[in-house]
């Protein structure tokens, strides 16, 4: 299965696997050139020189599968709007297997399954040759230049600031440095001797302990089942004995 | 310079005298072209007007007199009318000996992603992120982190619908990036259609 995955992927856009950086955080591979599900869909249509007003559903459904398992493997978080699309492909083509009611056959164009993805790719379509106007003006305005920045006060940021300035970002380094704190997470570790250690003195003073009060006194998951674990290794090893007055009643701990 | 577009609504009720211009028409060319070529950004006429302590009318010719200027011999600048205001700028077809001076490159373009989202944004504008989504079937939030990030797109306060969304709008940077005066340059939408086929 994998093989013929991996060579149909040459099949696509006539594009192999890519990596883009789209910015310093983030690296995201990408198969050709695809912006969207929509994008994808067109090419697919074109490919097979279908009518955009008869897709021929099943064929490009079968299609469209085939690039996004191909795709999950890859770029997860895109891959879901894609597979929003799948499903309204998958959708339409089972509508489109139905027999329809020989009364309603006067009307078939009034509710062909197709028509709203028709709809949508169409006005896709416009956006996308406005993305391409605006590409090709940037390449024309990047044959153009200005002079570069003179310099003044205002834009020099060098003279520009003033104390005021600089105490501005101190305050500013310092509720960033707050802020990372409080980011902080604190991993709580109480060892499970500490915890019996814990749990047997207080029986000891007390002779009897309530064992949901004592788990409701721990703060976290990691906590309560340290706790659970001292309170089982307890009744095990000490001789302390768990007692219950009715099912579902609190237990309490009791030496013996 | 950044407030200068938002006093431009000032409604002008200026005096009607009749200010005698201290300066010959050749004069006031020379100094609109030296205040065209000092400005950071595009300057408005609006401005020059005012710092010159002269009439639209004048600064308006002077511009156009300068513009004549410039192309009647062949000038390797032109006065380019962009984002509301005048800019002196090199001519296209020098861009090569111009960048091989420089020693740059033509900067990295917007991914098909950002462009596409930009596109949406600059037709449909004031938009939000689901609007987007419901053209582009694809969620845009990288895209649009970058769009923000280069400046070329602002957000315009909440929609007043469920869950408030914010809204967005493209920038002044975004006219002069993309060489247009005002938004009404951009060819309508509707004009795409006739590529659809």
């Amino acid at each position: 299965m994998e093989e013929i995955l991996e060579q149909y992927s040459f099949d696509f856009n006539g594009a192999a696997p890519t990596i883009v950086a789209e910015s310093r955080d983030e690296l995201r591979i990408t198969l050709g050139e695809f912006a969207g599900p929509l994008d994808l869909l067109l090419y697919l249509i074109r490919k097979e020189q279908a009518n955009i007003f008869d897709i021929p559903i099943a064929k490009i459904t079968n299609q469209y599968v085939l690039y996004i398992r191909l795709m999950k493997k890859l770029d997860f978080a895109v891959a879901a709007d894609f597979i929003v699309m799948a499903a309204t492909l998958i959708e339409i083509k089972s509508k489109m297997l139905l027999p329809r009611e020989p009364s309603e056959e006067s009307d078939e164009e009034i509710d062909d399954p197709r028509q709203e993805l028709v709809d949508r790719l169409l006005e896709y379509e416009q956006y996308k040759s406005a993305a391409q106007m605006l590409y090709e003006r940037t390449t024309v305005e990047q044959a153009i230049f200005q002079r570069g920045k003179i310099e003044t006060d205002e834009n020099n940021a060098e003279i520009n600031a003033s104390v005021f300035d600089l105490l501005n970002v101190f305050q500013k380094i310092v509720a960033r440095h707050k802020d990372e704190v409080q980011m902080e997470i604190h991993r709580e570790e109480i060892s499970l001797a500490d915890m019996m250690k814990n749990l047997k003195r207080r029986l000891f003073e007390f002779k009897e302990l309530s064992v949901l009060a004592f788990f409701e006194e721990m703060h976290t998951k990691r906590e309560l089942v340290t706790a659970f674990v001292a309170v089982l290794e307890i009744a095990r090893a000490e001789g302390v004995r768990l007692t219950q007055s009715s099912t579902f009643a609190d237990i309490i701990l009791r030496t013996s | 310079m950044e407030t200068e577009t938002e006093t431009e609504i000032d409604i002008e009720i200026e005096p009607v005298i009749e200010k005698k211009s201290l300066r010959s028409p050749g004069e006031l060319v020379a100094v609109v072209e030296a205040l065209i070529f000092v400005a950071d950004e595009p300057i408005s006429a609006k401005l020059i007007a005012e710092i010159l302590e002269e009439d639209r009318e004048s600064i308006s010719a002077a511009i156009d007199n300068l513009r004549e200027e410039y192309e009647g011999r062949e000038s390797g600048l032109q006065i380019r009318e962009i984002a509301g205001g005048f800019q002196i700028a090199t001519r296209t077809e020098l861009h090569e000996d111009v960048r091989k001076f420089l020693k740059t490159r033509p900067s990295a373009k917007l991914s098909l992603a950002s462009l596409e989202t930009l596109a949406v944004i600059a037709y449909k504008q004031p938009v939000t992120v689901p609007e987007i989504l419901e053209i582009r079937g694809v969620q845009s939030a990288s895209a649009i982190k970058t769009l923000l990030e280069k400046r070329l797109i602002v957000t315009k306060g909440h929609k007043e619908t469920v869950g408030r969304p914010m809204q967005y709008g493209t920038s002044k940077d975004f006219l002069i990036q993309f060489g247009l005066n005002d938004l009404s340059e951009l060819p309508s939408i509707e004009d795409f259609e006739d590529l659809v086929g």
